[in-house]
């Protein structure tokens, strides 16, 4: 059963880095957030391969677990993953950042295609996620609410206003994932501002931390699975590499916003049959 | 709700802050949907009652207005009747993107509620002063700006955001002992404003707690002869610009009054609407300058930046000459 489930996450991501080798030549010029979606594709491939409930024929369901890209500019692995639960076409995907297209650069909600919140300035999903977990409560509805943070977005102060409150709170109904890819916009974390020690200070904000291969997707099950300790949010640190899956763009950070060149794209391509 | 000369004597006495307060507690009796939210700030806001009341309806984030309404738009987003309140620049502006992503684009339908907004708060600096919320809150897409007159007009504000479909931010300003413009119910409609007074030669557009010293100004007017029509625009946006086009046609001089900045508030507003005007009345912004000025009490204040009665109504004359 495990490995099945392995195996078929590993399918969807595999299949997601390839829309998202087409979407970012597609875009052309627009140029993507390569690096930075590329490093949440495991993730979000477990997210809706394993882990989250949903109905894809009734994408409003109210006892759906919620999901919050609070990284906004990690669409390419939203938006892909959203189309191997059926809610995003193919076609659809290759409008992404053309004209008219509802597939921005950052998530816009539009709930019938599984889009739940709207985001892309950064440090604003976790809070909006801690009000969503406590109408959970209020209502008495069993559902979780993921946020997907970033590790330059913890660079945000209301960031940790949010992680303030959800175990003030007793939120245990609340999953956040940080994507630690050591990486922001102009540089390493550790260069433009040290991040370090994420876990600790998680911690000691009283979450219940786990770290694994953000990469592993067994890791990720279990990380993503394990009930939350009672009264307790949790934060799963998945260490992972921005660019991941393409020797060219990975640790690479003139990938965080790049155009994707034919060449560049045929090399990507060979890589991702090769990894198979 | 019942609204009696009594309620009205009690709302005036304790000011809009705490009217606020008592008017979410009665409407929690019926409305368990409502939750209050506060940053710190419940005693300010009158919340206390609600909180020991009906602990399930009211909700403090602490001192972390971005997280407000982080959490109040979560909320909204589940169909929760929200409110948030705290002090007015730390309403407005500490959160101000977070306002403009969760609920001016994502529409969350929150209603947010400034306190002791335009001077009030003067011995305090100007930290605590807020003379630009209506000018930065009315800015923002699919955000109602509400400015009540007085006790009675924030009690019908805040029922009415109830059922209103946008999100909102209502301002509240005056402290304590607050004059009263109405003494009875009245029919209070969002987006339109209501003329108090009749007068032939000029209109008074006045919003907050200045609609009551333009009243009394034009009781001043009277006796030099001026006839002037008040006009309350509790309402900043969507902003009733048929009104002012009807009105500013038949007077020969417009004069808006308003605890704000003269920058992007009710004299803003009224400037837009009549530059599609033709042959429009002349227009005079009566409001406070481009300063962090001198700190004091509540009406040496109002004093200090000519907002009393006497001081609008010698302004008045004196535009009138230059006519």
């Amino acid at each position: 059963m495990t490995i099945e489930l392995e195996n078929k996450i590993k399918k969807m991501a595999t299949n997601m880095r390839k829309n998202i080798l087409d979407m970012s030549l597609e875009a052309g010029a627009q140029s993507s957030h390569f690096g930075g979606g590329l490093s949440i594709v495991d993730i979000t491939a477990t997210l809706y391969g394993a882990i989250m409930k949903y109905d894809p024929k009734n994408p409003g369901w109210e006892d759906r677990d919620r999901f919050i890209l609070s990284k906004g500019h990690g669409v390419l692995g939203y938006y892909t993953a959203l189309s191997e639960i059926g809610l995003i076409s193919k076609k659809e995907l290759l409008t992404f950042e053309k004209s008219k297209s509802f597939l921005l650069g950052h998530p816009v909600m539009n709930l019938k295609k599984g889009i739940e919140f709207t985001n892309g300035s950064l440090g604003m999903g976790l809070s909006v996620g801690v009000g969503i977990a406590i109408a959970a409560k209020k209502k008495s509805k069993n559902h979780k609410i993921f946020i997907l943070i970033g590790d330059g977005e913890c660079n945000e102060g209301s960031i940790w206003e949010a992680a303030m409150s959800a175990p003030h709170f007793n939120l245990d109904n609340i999953v956040a994932i940080l994507d630690k890819n050591n990486f922001q916009q102009t540089g390493s974390n550790i260069e433009i501002l040290d991040t370090a020690s994420l876990s600790k200070k998680w911690l000691s904000f009283g979450w219940e931390v786990i770290e694994v291969d953000g990469h592993n997707i067994l890791e990720l099950i279990k990380a993503l699975s394990t009930k939350n300790p009672k009264n307790k949010p949790k934060i799963i640190i998945a260490n992972t590499i921005k660019g991941k899956g393409f020797s060219f763009a990975e640790n690479s950070n003139e990938w965080h916003h790049k155009i994707l060149t034919k060449s560049q794209y045929d090399k990507a391509i060979e890589e991702l049959h090769s990894n198979k | 709700m019942k609204i009696d000369e009594k309620n009205l004597v009690t709302y005036s006495r304790i000011g809009s802050r705490a009217t606020f307060g008592l008017v979410i507690l009665e409407l929690t009796k019926k409305n368990k949907n409502i939750i209050a939210i506060s940053a710190d700030t419940s005693t300010s806001a009158g919340l206390d009652r609600l909180k020991k009341q009906f602990p399930n309806n009211f909700l403090d984030v602490g001192i972390s207005e971005q997280n407000l309404i982080g959490v109040a738009a979560g909320l909204a987003s589940e169909g929760f009747d929200v409110f948030t309140t705290t002090f007015a620049p730390f309403q407005t502006m500490r959160c101000c993107e977070q306002i403009r992503v969760n609920l001016g684009y994502m529409k969350h339908k929150v209603c947010m509620v400034g306190l002791a907004s335009g001077l009030v708060l003067g011995t305090l600096g100007f930290t605590h002063c807020c003379i630009e919320d209506l000018s930065i809150m009315r800015s923002i897409p699919n955000i109602t700006v509400l400015s009540p007159a007085d006790c009675l007009e924030t009690a019908k504000a805040t029922i009415a955001s109830i059922e209103h479909k946008n999100p909102i931010y209502i301002r509240l300003t005056g402290g304590s002992n607050q004059p009263m413009v109405y003494k009875k119910d009245y029919n209070f409609e969002i987006g339109k404003g209501i003329v108090l007074k009749d007068g032939d030669d000029i209109a008074i557009f006045a919003t907050g707690t200045m609609v009551h010293e333009s009243i009394e100004a034009s009781n001043i007017l009277q006796t030099k002869g001026v006839s002037a029509k008040i006009i309350n625009m509790h309402t900043i946006k969507p902003f009733d610009n048929e009104l002012v086009e009807k009105i500013s046609k038949k007077v020969k001089l417009i004069i808006t009054v308003e605890e704000h900045s003269i920058i992007g508030g009710l004299g803003s507003c009224v400037a837009e609407a009549k530059s599609k005007i033709k042959n429009s009345a002349p227009h005079i912004a009566i409001g406070l300058p481009q300063q962090f000025g001198k700190s004091e009490i509540y009406r040496d204040m109002l004093k200090s930046h000519n907002l009393t009665a006497p001081q609008i109504a010698q302004r008045i004359l004196d535009e009138l000459n230059n006519v």
